[in-house]
């Protein structure tokens, strides 16, 4: 345990204050446990460790050691940004805000205990539990392929590893090559978004490998931002870039991972590079918890991000359901806040306020052409429900764009410092 | 109510309405010159032959998009501004006038402001002789326009719950640091409270352009905006 000693004892008194009697004699400070380090997770820690002066026991469970952000992974694919610019230790995490990280892998939770187990056999004890998984995908959603078939046609749908493999594929394409991409269906994690995805790699492949061509398949008849995109890919790109939507058969497709092939219709296409974006659900351990429905994610009171189905167990960022909200690290950094606001008030009697709700989200289509799409969003009884929203115009000035993509690099250094501190 | 004044305007006009309150605020470009010479030339051109000096020439600035001028080195704050659409209209330049950085928080204009509502328009009426486009201007009544948006005093003097507003600077964390950088996005640590409180009411006017901001301090109320602002005001004291 990385107890900070000082803080420790600095604070008893005023956690000894807070506390209910009932909490506090004979017991150990409350316990939350943490799952997953990303946008969500390691908010919610570093909020609650921060806030709480040391009255909250913060434990926080991730496999990776480094965590490699997806938002911005498309920047990294099409040269704007190095790999290892993605890269965040959660170092501080732990020495400054004595937060207890402990990378493993949860694969168990009792909630009639309150116990969570780890791959490595421990089992944490929590008063309190926020699952925030992110996403997996669901099994046969594209014929043909699997996870054990990631390596021929990756995802690169979750940061790290397969990032860098479908960089490298994309490097290695022959010239006039294919690049194939199989998007997701509603709804799906965004960033990385699809279509800026496919912006990226246009971008890389216009100045690397400019015959080359890239062919989206997209059982979706509509996408988000679709004018912005379409606009900057008849300016950048044309020529390069077809999209076969499901009138044209984009929903009916089959994979073949061994010979390279994308099934369109019946038709065979020979492709160089394939990333298959698959259908998504909540990270696994939610559906381990039980706390999922019949669509794969979790329900939350959309005021505390609380789960519909346990009191003691909250849900962010991409795997829960929680609205209108779209699954963007954003949402779930807005999220982790007020749930870790709600969280204190329940444990150490903290003032509870109001939830508020936020996302933007920035894309970039070519070299300082940056566009965004937003919006604010309050808890209804039944949802969390969009407010207001903006959306960046189509034939926006040139000085407008590159000041959007400028905020963009603001931005993700404001939410990486606000995650790992 | 001051800032919901633009919005009757049009209607009041329609009518046939010539309030006498109104006639009093139309400038007089005599008066304005007199305006131009104490407070505005020691940095400012304007007429034939302008060049710019300290702050940039001011020939043809209604109509023209901030941070426009060639030649001039522009703040970064309001460089942004442009980028994001800010005009010079008799909105805005009323605006930035009566409280320069409520527009533009880090204006290099080291002005503080001109409080009085008759020698701005006074003022805005002798620009608007040095003007090209004075479309946006009505013909007959130059500078008969809304009333500064100048904040009442009881939302002046809210005292914002610091507490609530560390909660509420949650939201605005994910963009700005609270370090200070402002690489990108402007740093709003440790300003003055009732900038940060003029700025964010600019921005729910939607006079300041950015649709994040506009958006964001769309759903705050002025109790919350005074709270953000004393927390923000406080960061490292």
């Amino acid at each position: 345990m990385t107890i900070n000693r000082r803080l420790f004892i600095g604070t008893l008194a005023s956690a000894t204050a807070a506390l209910s009697a009932p909490m506090v004699f004979g017991q150990t400070r409350p316990r939350v446990v943490v799952v997953g380090g990303g946008a969500g997770g390691a908010t919610v820690a570093r909020y609650m460790a921060k806030d709480s002066d040391g009255a909250l026991d913060i434990t926080l469970i991730e496999p990776s050691r480094t965590y490699y952000t997806c938002f911005f992974s498309n920047l990294y694919l099409g040269g704007f940004r190095t790999y290892e610019s993605l890269g965040h230790s959660y170092g501080k995490l732990a020495a400054e805000y004595a937060i207890n990280v402990v990378h493993d892998m949860a694969i168990g939770v009792d909630r009639d205990a309150k116990t969570v187990t780890l791959a490595s056999g421990s089992v944490v004890p929590y008063d309190k539990l926020v699952l925030s998984p992110g996403i997996d995908f669901v099994e046969e959603s594209v014929p043909g392929w699997s996870v054990s078939a990631q390596n021929a046609m990756p995802h690169a749908y979750k940061g790290g590893s397969q990032t860098q493999l479908l960089q490298a594929q994309i490097a290695a394409m022959p010239e006039g090559g294919t690049f194939a991409m199989v998007a997701p269906p509603n709804p799906y994690r965004c960033p990385p978004g699809p279509y800026e995805r496919i912006s990226m790699v246009a971008n890389y492949l216009k100045a690397n490998n400019p015959t080359a061509k890239i062919l989206v398949l997209d059982p979706k008849e509509k996408f988000s931002k679709q004018g912005l995109f379409e606009e900057g890919w008849n300016k950048h790109y044309s020529g390069m870039i077809t999209r076969i939507g499901p009138d044209m058969g984009g929903a009916v497709i089959e994979a073949r991972p061994d010979t390279m092939e994308i099934i369109v219709d019946g038709e065979a296409e020979k492709v160089d590079v394939c990333n298959v974006i698959p259908a998504q659900r909540a990270g696994q351990i939610a559906t381990i918890a039980g706390v999922t429905n019949d669509g794969g994610w979790a329900p939350v009171h959309a005021d505390s991000m609380l789960s519909k189905a346990d009191e003691n167990i909250y849900v962010l960022g991409d795997s829960s359901a929680q609205g209108d909200m779209p699954k963007s690290g954003f949402s779930a950094n807005s999220q982790a806040k007020v749930a870790a606001n709600h969280i204190r008030g329940a444990l150490t009697g903290s003032r509870v306020f109001p939830a508020k709700y936020s996302n933007t989200c920035w894309s970039l289509i070519a070299a300082e052409d940056g566009v965004k799409v937003g919006a604010s969003y309050e808890p209804t009884p039944e949802k969390i429900a969009s407010v207001e929203s903006f959306i960046s115009q189509t034939g926006e000035d040139a000085a407008l764009r590159k000041t959007t993509y400028e905020e963009s690099l603001g931005w993700y250094e404001g939410i990486t410092t606000d995650m790992f501190g | 109510m001051a800032w919901g004044f633009r919005f009757l305007l049009p209607l009041t006009m329609a009518a046939g309405f010539a309030p006498a309150a109104m006639a009093e605020i139309l400038g007089d470009p005599a008066r304005g010159a007199e305006v131009f010479a104490r407070d505005c030339k020691q940095c400012h051109m304007v007429g034939e032959g302008a060049k710019n000096r300290i702050g940039p020439q001011l020939n043809g600035v209604y109509g023209r998009r901030a941070a426009s001028v060639d030649g001039f080195t522009y703040s970064k704050s309001m460089t942004r501004m442009g980028n994001d659409g800010l005009t010079w209209t008799i909105e805005t330049l009323d605006a930035y006038l009566e409280n320069p950085r409520a527009l533009v928080s880090a204006t290099r204009m080291s002005y503080r402001g001109l409080a009085d509502l008759q020698a701005r328009h006074d003022l805005m009426a002798y620009l608007r002789d040095y003007s090209d486009k004075p479309q946006n201007i009505p013909e007959a009544e130059p500078t008969a326009i809304r009333s500064a948006p100048e904040l009442p005093p009881e939302i002046l003097s809210i005292k914002g719950d610091a507490e609530y507003g560390e909660y509420l600077s949650s939201e605005c964390s994910t963009c700005h640091q609270k370090d200070g950088s402002d690489a990108g996005i402007p740093s709003i640590t440790n300003w003055p409270e009732e900038d940060f409180v003029a700025a964010m009411h600019a921005y729910k006017a939607k006079l300041r352009p950015h649709p994040v901001m506009q958006m964001m301090a769309g759903r705050l109320s002025a109790e919350e905006i005074a709270a953000l602002a004393a927390f923000y005001a406080k960061i490292g004291e």
